[in-house]
């Protein structure tokens, strides 16, 4: 739930009635609009193109100008409400203690590099997929196999576990986001049951489920992120900005929230509003591709993970990055992030083999952990966060606690 | 059926996207400072010593000192190091790792450093092979010899200008002095090492599948588009960093003590201990809670919501206070955004007819304006189309309903009724035992049938009579009682 509740009457940008609006935060854009023009639309309406037309017709350099020109003026904006840094508030709070967090248990099983893994919100099973397209389900406390599916393609970079439990998202090298729905027969077959719910133009690179088992959000290296009915495979919101591969999202944790933030390889992080498939916030201060982002158990903010090395906190409602975690020693880039339940602590899995954890607030690196053989693909905190499960280019999968 | 979108790729290995590699080659710089870098030493060998040969103790003892890092990150470092190439082992040349002791090792030659701008071309690994093949026959390893019979087919039709080329390098070698000849033979193969590694070894190199976009090339299109949404950006309305960084730290400061890594988790972690109370007494619908869920309510309005066993208490309270037709009218609506397409146009027509038509049976409070909008957008009705009547009823909810809940007898009733389990003090044996009873929990498909089943029953029996619907919700549950919480 955005902050800004307010009622206001204010012009739309598209056909300039006055318009009354709920939320600040969304576009400027009247209520009217009827939602079925947008499913097959590919790129959003832009109201100003007519008097843009004149500026398109000039030299690349002269708009690039005019872009940077805007650009700092943002960041002039965004400057005038920062009277404080993170780290200066943090003075006042707590040191934290020694950790020690030890690998509980190591699931072997995957015959290739493991690229992803999801939790199942009964804090015990997890979904992992990998390199030469197995899907496998455990329950990380037994680290019994539960279920398994061979997808047709190798590069299953991205799965999901339903929120019910019952069933599994997973997509890569095909282009696709399937779900199975996971049975309790043995012998049978869940491919048969596949359902094909999303289609890219290129390979997907990240799915999540909704609040729900029916909807399904995806991107891809085609540079979109999609919103997918799965009963009917449907298309119900495409979200377009990035200029280059997409690799990475996360949904916000409020409960009537509608937003969610993608990472891409034009280093930039979005924030888009599933409504409207518009993007209401981006920010553009890594040098490199995001890998990872995840938000803030609160909503407010939301960190990303970099090939730069460096993991970054974004502040929403500042509207500017507020904290980079990063250190000398750490040349190597961040595939994936996630936070402990009070946001108070950061981890992050690193291409160099190693897990850093961070104190959010302070800024500092709290420990570093040893154990996997090769790249750490994937990272992420059980839902009520007892431990961490990581998947790395080993093969092998490990419970953190 | 596989759809590649990766270019073919015949063991060119070429990455644009290292950008690890200039933050290693700034390292390797301060390493090799003749005043403050790594000390060297020379290598004796039979008849030659070759200089500039570091032991691996010291690398190890001047990352350390340099990053103000313990040793065994030094090491991690150092080995990341030797696998990207940067140092080569003298000894033991194919297990790209520091050791800890004094094994030695050499500075890669910055002609043999990895580089982002080209790629590692299979020309010059046949050429390399052929080069060794020519001086010494059978010296090829297997998987070499694989490597070059694969490259022989490939390359079949510049063979001649491949084999040239080895004799060229060959007969230019023969003319160095001895130690040149020997550093270079060094450095030529641990390139390669690193560069077409053994099979079954990790490659530092090993990168991935490639990405669509070349982080090298122009930036051309949308602009334009970049420069609208700047334009809004702008106008955008923001907070003062003090009050929303000010909020970040609040939020970590209330769940501290929920958050297991910081605070013990009662009656202990599961995967500390094995045991699995902790699970049990904090099941979605458990009849009791435990203290610090009930705690846990009390920190936002959404808490309580997202919890169902919250939802429920609260859901109690607003039976007694006669205003369920609220919570039901969210829940409604959340049930139509998230829903399937399919059913979504019913969906939103029922919602209308129980809550928002008038003389609806479950008629909810909203304003005028609200109403106004929501009617007209129900026409033609798409999942967010009781977003604002939804957006007000939450509010509605958050700011009266929410706080006379937390001062009610249901609330006070449950918090005193809450379980605030004693820790586990297990002995080392008992850890043992429990590690080897670890048990497999119910699957989420089984505990669904269940769920869905006992809704079936719910919604039979008609939702009229309060006393029947409260003695109805104070028996669910009761199906998972808890373990006794203290085990000794």
């Amino acid at each position: 739930m955005c902050q800004h509740v307010e009622s206001t009457e204010i012009n739309c940008l598209l056909c300039k009635n006055v318009r009354l609006l709920i939320c600040l935060c969304s576009p400027f854009r009247c209520r009217s609009l009827p939602a079925q023009r947008k499913i097959y639309m590919r790129s959003p309406p832009i109201p100003e193109m007519a008097t843009q037309e004149v500026q398109l017709n000039e030299t690349l350099a002269h708009l690039k100008t005019e872009s940077e020109t805007l650009k700092s003026k943002l960041e002039e904006e965004r400057a005038k409400l920062h009277d404080v840094e993170l780290h200066q508030v943090a003075e006042k709070v707590e040191g934290l203690g020694q950790f020690v967090m030890k690998t509980r248990r190591t699931l072997k099983g995957h015959g290739n590099k493991v690229l992803c893994m999801d939790w199942c919100k009964d804090k015990r099973r997890i979904v992992s997929s990998s390199q030469d397209g197995k899907v496998i389900v455990w329950d990380a406390f037994t680290t019994n196999k539960e279920h398994a599916v061979t997808m047709p393609c190798t590069w299953v970079m991205a799965c999901a576990y339903a929120p019910s439990g019952c069933a599994v998202a997973c997509g890569g090298l095909d282009n696709k986001c399937s779900v199975y729905p996971l049975s309790l027969d043995k012998n049978e077959n869940l491919a048969a049951k596949k359902k094909s719910v999303a289609m890219h133009t290129n390979y997907l690179s990240a799915c999540s489920f909704t609040n729900s088992d029916m909807q399904i959000l995806t991107s891809s290296g085609d540079g979109t992120c999609a919103l997918w009915d799965v009963e009917s495979g449907q298309l119900l919101q495409s979200f377009h900005g990035h200029a280059a591969d997409v690799l990475c999202l996360d949904l916000a944790p409020s409960e009537t929230g509608n937003t969610f933030v993608s990472g891409g390889c034009d280093k930039k992080a979005n924030v888009w509003d599933m409504r409207s498939g518009q993007c209401i916030q981006s920010f553009e201060t890594h040098e490199s591709d995001i890998n990872s982002v995840r938000y803030y158990p609160s909503g407010d903010a939301f960190a990303s993970g970099s090939d730069d090395a460096t993991c970054r906190l974004y502040d929403l409602r500042a509207d500017r990055e507020v904290a980079i975690y990063s250190k000398e020693s750490i040349i190597f880039g961040v595939s994936s992030v996630d936070f402990s339940l009070s946001g108070r602590l950061l981890f992050g899995g690193y291409n160099d083999y190693t897990i850093n954890v961070w104190d959010v607030l302070k800024g500092t690196r709290v420990s570093i952990l040893f154990g996997h053989e090769n790249r750490v693909s994937t990272l992420r905190v059980s839902p009520d966060g007892t431990a961490f499960c990581t998947g790395s280019w080993d093969h092998t999968l490990r419970i953190w606690a | 059926m596989t759809i590649r979108n990766a270019i073919r790729d015949h063991g060119q290995r070429y990455r644009p996207r290292m950008a690890c590699l200039k933050k290693a080659e700034k390292v390797l710089l301060e390493m090799q400072d003749p005043k403050t870098g790594v000390k060297s030493q020379p290598q004796r060998l039979v008849i030659t010593t070759i200089p500039h040969a570091i032991s691996g103790e010291d690398i190890i003892a001047w990352l350390a000192d340099r990053f103000q890092i313990d040793s065994q990150e030094a090491r991690n470092l150092g080995s990341m190091l030797v696998a990207l190439g940067y140092i080569y082992p003298l000894q033991d040349h194919k297990r790209l790792v520091i050791k800890p002791d004094a094994s030695l090792y050499r500075f890669q030659t910055p002609y043999f450093w990895p580089t982002q701008q080209w790629p590692v071309e299979d020309t010059d690994y046949a050429i390399y092979l052929a080069k060794r093949n020519i001086r010494k026959k059978g010296i090829l390893e297997l998987h070499e010899q694989e490597q070059y019979n694969r490259l022989h087919k490939w390359m079949n039709h510049k063979w001649d200008f491949i084999v040239m080329q080895a004799k060229e390098q060959y007969r230019a070698a023969k003319e160095r002095k001895k130690p040149d000849r020997v550093v270079f033979d060094c450095q030529e193969r641990a390139y390669w090492v690193v560069h077409r590694p053994p099979p079954g070894t990790v490659s530092a190199m090993d990168y991935g599948l490639e990405r669509r976009i070349d982080p090298n090339a122009d930036e051309v299109t949308g602009e334009s588009l970049h420069m609208i949404f700047t334009q809004q950006s702008i106008m955008r309305p923001r907070v003062k960093s003090s009050v929303s960084i000010g909020a970040l730290v609040k939020y970590c400061a209330t769940y501290n003590s929920h958050d297991p890594f910081l605070s013990k988790c009662l009656p202990s972690n599961p995967w500390l201990t094995d045991d699995v109370t902790y699970w049990t007494l904090n099941m979605p619908n458990v009849e009791i809670p435990t203290k610090m869920r009930v705690e846990r309510w009390t920190f936002s309005f959404r808490e309580l919501l997202s919890d169902p066993r919250g939802r429920d208490d609260f859901r109690l309270f607003l039976k007694k206070e006669f205003s369920g037709e609220n919570l039901a009218f969210w829940e409604g609506c959340e049930d139509l955004k998230w829903g399937t397409a399919a059913t979504m146009r019913e969906k939103a027509e029922h919602i209308y007819k129980t809550f928002l038509a008038r003389g609806a049976p479950r008629w909810i409070n909203i304003d005028g304006k609200t109403m106004e909008i929501t009617v007209k957008g129900l026409k033609h009705p798409h999942r967010y189309v009781l977003e604002a009547a939804q957006t007000h009823i939450y509010m509605l909810m958050k700011k009266d309903s929410f706080g006379r809940y937390m001062k009610s007898p249901v609330f006070k009733d449950t918090l005193k009724k809450a379980i605030a389990p004693e820790e586990h003090k297990f002995t080392d044996a008992q850890l043992e035992q429990n590690a080897k009873n670890r048990r497999p929990s119910l699957s989420p498909i089984i505990l669904r049938q269940q769920e869905l089943e006992q809704k079936a029953k719910m919604a039979a029996s008609a939702p009229v009579d309060i006393t029947q619907v409260m003695s109805k919700l104070s028996k669910q549950g009761k199906e998972v009682a808890p373990r006794p919480p203290s085990k000794n």
